[in-house]
């Protein structure tokens, strides 16, 4: 009867995700690897103070942390492979979440740079 | 739905009808609905109570009516409670009935969750509003602002009472909020596109979005708040070299979304009414649905417009300005496109469409003064004065309200199945449009002459006398409105005019089921072709272009229609399995509340008190939210 | 030809349908988690825009002399021991990825050893809680020994927002492990399988997201000064 296999499709999503690429277990510990690799770089520069006091020192170690950031969120999460909906879900709100961030860090005055080009 | 583990719990009961013990214990999105609507409107005469001691208090220089003390309490009270209980609560009210109508679906995504909204929105209205009979009610405005609402300048439970309710009821309003999101996203029925919902349905998804995004924010600025005042962080006090600006920039961030969440549900409402009583649909629809999506967005880019005063600079004043100035815009236009709506129609005026076409004109002339706002050098001068209170009075009162108003007497036969008394609407409608004007136009002259808010007495002789006089006696005008409005529903609730499925000839799902609905709403869910489903079978010549040419005589109606339409079917003829009533929303609600009032303790020498209120309340939460969990929502199948 | 839109003999859908063809707790569970966005990145800005304010140490990165004591705080922060929780947090949500694939794959056969392994979810859902409990013990620690050495949550700007921040951190986290161990114990009562994947992928995403968050406060916090 209709009833039950519309029931059946819509309540095993499990079909929906996996008919799409599913990331196995070579996918899943290359990213761990990455992540570890990273993260043991990140602390490694955090003991060299010369390259500290360069003005690259934060970009890199924000990159880097945007770098884990996604491979957790694109892979772990599924998020390379799920709908486009789940994308939007979250990519919208966490873009309202960083403008908010870069918007405070302005208005406290955290960020260098001249903001006041009237005087 | 795939559940954890058969009940542990008592076996779930079954749908229970009446009683007491059926209320505390419903599921049923259209009776928390109800629940919404009657908690709301008491409310309403609450908060306008407030008002009418606010303007009693000012109707003369220098008055003693009320001291200087109760009165911040009172006015404090008034805002909080129009906005958090009130504007809000009554906006729930038509999610719940309208989102699973509108979009033919059978309920919402998470019923219990549903449930737990009201039932933590009631409790946390009643934590809010209880104090003030002892004296002890908020008072530092419905905007909080530190460093006044710390522990230093405002000693004692005033200040505790207001973040603990908020706390309180935000967790209604998030909850909500993603369970309205998921329903729109996910149970609309085939064939209904986004392009296809109503504009109802439409403007409620933007306000989900805007509730999940902004919410959060107030919740931490509240935690910073109880934080400072209840362990003694540092995030507000200034002698350990905190911002008094933190407090502010967070609670608007929240705050300007917050104004077009109370706003855009009124906003649905009239996009709703104006087509139907012009027989006319509405001009315009993407147009006005990129705008509804547009202020959403932008709205989160404005916030500090609030803030002009306080000294942030050029560059950012100039920024918040032109966001602000550029919000106007999607604003704008739809006032244009509901006007271009009725134009061309067979207009009716109802009650409904009166008070739709009233928001047209009050919404404007609140929108005018908020651009003026937006100039930071104009902005200097009004900002603190009566011109602000004018403002947000016309876009909030003559806005938002009438707005739920005309949402009132349009979806009354539907959550009733009686219509509202036409002549008291009407009665309701002129003394209100007329007393509304005469309190808060006079508010414009007063604030550019100077007239500053929050203070509870003035001098005469400065300008403001007769102004403040003619408000006062505009607010008793709308005082005297608001219980005709009140009287109506009362009346009509019993002995109204009988309904029907559809006494507007309206294009939308809702209107093709008995009002009330049953239990399952729809006997059989429809397919969708088009944005007017009703129109499309009934009047095809009213459609637009997606609905087809005009057919010369009246269609046979189809059969499927008809078991929608007669609704006489139960749910189990219909093998339609509903969800268990369950008292456990209510107890996790209960024990969310319980805990959080324990921190209201905290000042006690003897901590026993405070820690079997916040480890009793955690329990019976954590308690209640595990059964929940735990147990189905509703039987496998149904016989 | 005006189209009946209401009259169509159609079959009703059946219960469960949904416009998208996703569960509602995925969607919602997603829905959250942007939510959360907002909620630490309020509390995110709040750290960062009180950095180098507090008018009293300790510090987080370097010392200070207390003027009225003459007592020196050395720099709060240990960044060896929170490297290690760091990369302990990030190994739990590779346990949570293998616990979901276990569950997903509970019914189809294992040939190696390895297999087994990989496919046992009890294994992996305790790893995966245990790593977690094994990050909140570092953070109790942590935070232990700030106590000790001067810093509490009332102590400075610095105090106040770090401990909040973290803590709600570690809320999260708790919920989490909490989360986890109600899964592990319905695998031993009765099994967990692909009925039970959707509800496993839930709490699986919550957890991998309170790992993105840790990701940036672990720089924010402990690593830019």
């Amino acid at each position: 009867m209709s009833d039950a296999s519309a029931h059946a499709a819509a309540t095993t999503p499990a079909h929906d995700e996996h008919a799409e690429h599913h990331p196995g277990w070579s996918t899943y510990w290359k990213v761990a690897l990455i992540l570890t690799v990273i993260t043991v770089f990140e602390v490694w520069i955090y003991y060299i103070p010369s390259f500290v006091a360069t003005p690259y020192f934060i970009p890199v170690l924000l990159t880097l942390s945007a770098i884990k950031f996604a491979i957790v969120v694109l892979f772990y999460m599924h998020l390379k492979y799920d709908s486009k909906l789940y994308r939007a879900l979250f990519v919208g709100p966490f873009s309202i979440a960083i403008l908010a961030i870069i918007g405070l860090l302005f208005l406290f005055g955290k960020v260098a740079i001249r903001t006041s080009l009237l005087q | 739905m795939a559940t954890l583990a058969a009940p542990a719990i008592a076996a779930p009961t079954p749908y229970a009808e009446g009683g007491f013990w059926g209320w505390l214990t419903t599921t049923d999105h259209k009776r928390i609905a109800r629940l919404y609507l009657f908690t709301a409107l008491f409310f309403m005469l609450w908060g306008g109570a407030e008002a009418m001691l606010i303007r009693t208090q000012l109707r003369a220089p220098n008055q003693h009516f009320l001291s200087a003390e109760t009165y911040n309490q009172i006015f404090t009270m008034h805002g909080t409670t129009m906005i958090f209980l009130v504007i809000m609560p009554l906006s729930s009210a038509f999610f719940n009935m309208l989102i699973p109508l509108q979009i033919g679906a059978r309920d919402v995504a998470f019923p219990r969750l549903n449930a737990f909204s009201y039932w933590v929105y009631l409790l946390g209205g009643i934590v809010i509003s209880l104090p003030i009979f002892f004296g002890l009610a908020p008072n530092g405005g419905w905007f909080g602002y530190t460093p006044l609402t710390t522990s230093t300048y405002s000693p004692g439970l005033h200040i505790d009472f207001w973040v603990i309710g908020l706390q309180i009821l935000g967790v209604s309003t998030l909850a909500s909020g993603f369970n309205f999101l998921v329903t729109i996203i996910n149970m609309r029925a085939p064939g209904m596109n986004l392009m296809r919902m109503p504009m109802f349905t439409w403007s409620a998804f933007v306000v989900q979005f805007l509730i999940v995004l902004a919410f959060p924010v107030l919740t931490i600025a509240l935690v910073f708040l109880v934080f400072d005042r209840f362990f003694g962080t540092n995030f507000y006090t200034t002698a350990a070299g905190a911002d008094p600006l933190l407090w502010q920039h967070l609670f608007w961030i929240f705050g300007h979304p917050e104004v077009y969440i109370l706003v855009l549900p009124a906003f649905g409402l009239v996009s709703e009414v104006l087509p139907t009583f012009a027989r006319k649909p509405l001009f315009g629809y993407p147009v006005m649905v990129y705008s509804l999506i547009l202020i959403g967005m932008l709205g989160f880019g404005v916030w500090a417009h609030h803030m002009f005063a306080v000294g942030m600079g050029p560059i950012a004043d100039s920024f918040f300005s032109i966001t602000t100035m550029l919000i106007a815009i999607p604003t704008g236009v739809k006032i244009f496109n509901w006007i271009f709506t009725l134009w061309g129609g067979s207009i009716r005026f109802t009650t409904a469409s009166m008070f739709a076409i009233g928001l047209v004109a009050m919404f404007t002339i609140g929108g005018i003064s908020g651009v003026m706002h937006s100039s930071p050098p104009a902005d200097l001068q009004q900002t603190d004065t009566y011109f602000v209170v004018a403002h947000f009075h016309y876009v909030l009162f003559g806005g938002s309200l009438m707005g739920l108003f005309a949402g009132i007497y349009y979806y009354f036969p539907k959550f009733t199945g009686r219509l509202l008394d036409e002549p008291l609407g009407h009665w309701h409608f002129w003394l209100n449009l007329i007393g509304s004007n005469l309190t808060f136009f006079p508010m414009h002259f007063s604030g550019l002459n100077g007239m500053p808010r929050r203070i509870y007495t003035y001098d005469g002789g400065q300008g403001w006398d007769l102004y403040n006089l003619e408000s006062t006696i505009g607010a008793y005008i709308v005082g005297f409105a608001t219980l005709i409005l009140v009287y109506n529903i009362l009346k009509s609730a019993k002995s109204g005019k009988i309904a029907g499925n559809d006494p507007w000839g309206a294009p939308s799902l809702e209107w093709s089921i008995p009002s009330p609905p049953p239990l399952y709403n729809f006997a059989k869910i429809p397919t969708v072709t088009s944005r007017y489903p009703l129109w499309d079978l009934k009047s095809p010549h009213l459609s637009d272009a997606h609905g087809g040419p005009a057919a010369p005589a009246q269609p046979p109606l189809p059969a499927a229609y008809e078991a929608n339409a007669s609704g006489k079917q139960t749910a189990e003829q219909l093998g339609i399995p509903l969800p268990y009533s369950t008292v456990k929303p209510f107890t996790a609600a209960l024990g969310l509340t319980v805990m959080l009032c324990g921190l209201l303790l905290s000042h006690m020498e003897n901590k026993t008190p405070e820690f079997v209120l916040l480890f009793g309340g955690a329990a019976l939460l954590v308690g209640s939210l595990y059964a929940w969990l735990t147990s189905p929502l509703e039987p496998e199948h149904v016989h | 030809m005006a189209t009946s839109t209401l009259g169509a003999p159609v079959a009703d859908v059946g219960h469960g349908y949904t416009s998208t063809g996703l569960p509602n707790r995925k969607v919602g569970i997603w829905a959250f988690i942007g939510s959360e966005c907002m909620l630490f990145a309020s509390l995110i800005s709040t750290y960062l825009i009180y950095k180098g304010r507090s008018l009293v140490g300790p510090f987080p990165h370097e010392a200070w002399t207390d003027p009225s004591t003459g007592h020196v705080f050395k720099p709060i922060l240990n960044i060896p021991v929170t490297s290690f929780s760091t990369f302990v947090l990030l190994m739990s949500s590779l346990a949570m990825v293998l616990a979901l694939a276990a569950v997903e794959n509970a019914e189809v056969p294992k040939k190696t050893t390895g297999d087994r392994i990989l496919g046992n979810s009890k294994l992996w859902l305790f790893m995966t809680a245990l790593l977690g409990s094994t990050f909140l013990s570092c953070q109790a620690y942590e935070f232990t020994s700030f106590v000790h050495e001067g810093l509490t949550i009332k102590t400075n700007l610095f105090g106040s927002s770090f401990f909040t921040l973290t803590g709600f951190h570690g809320a999260h986290v708790t919920a989490g492990v909490l989360w986890l161990l109600t899964l592990l114990a319905i695998d031993f009562k009765r099994g967990l399988g692909p009925k039970d994947a959707l509800n496993v992928d839930i709490a699986a995403l919550y957890w991998h997201f309170v790992d993105v968050v840790w990701i940036a406060i672990f720089t924010l916090v402990y690593l830019i000064k």
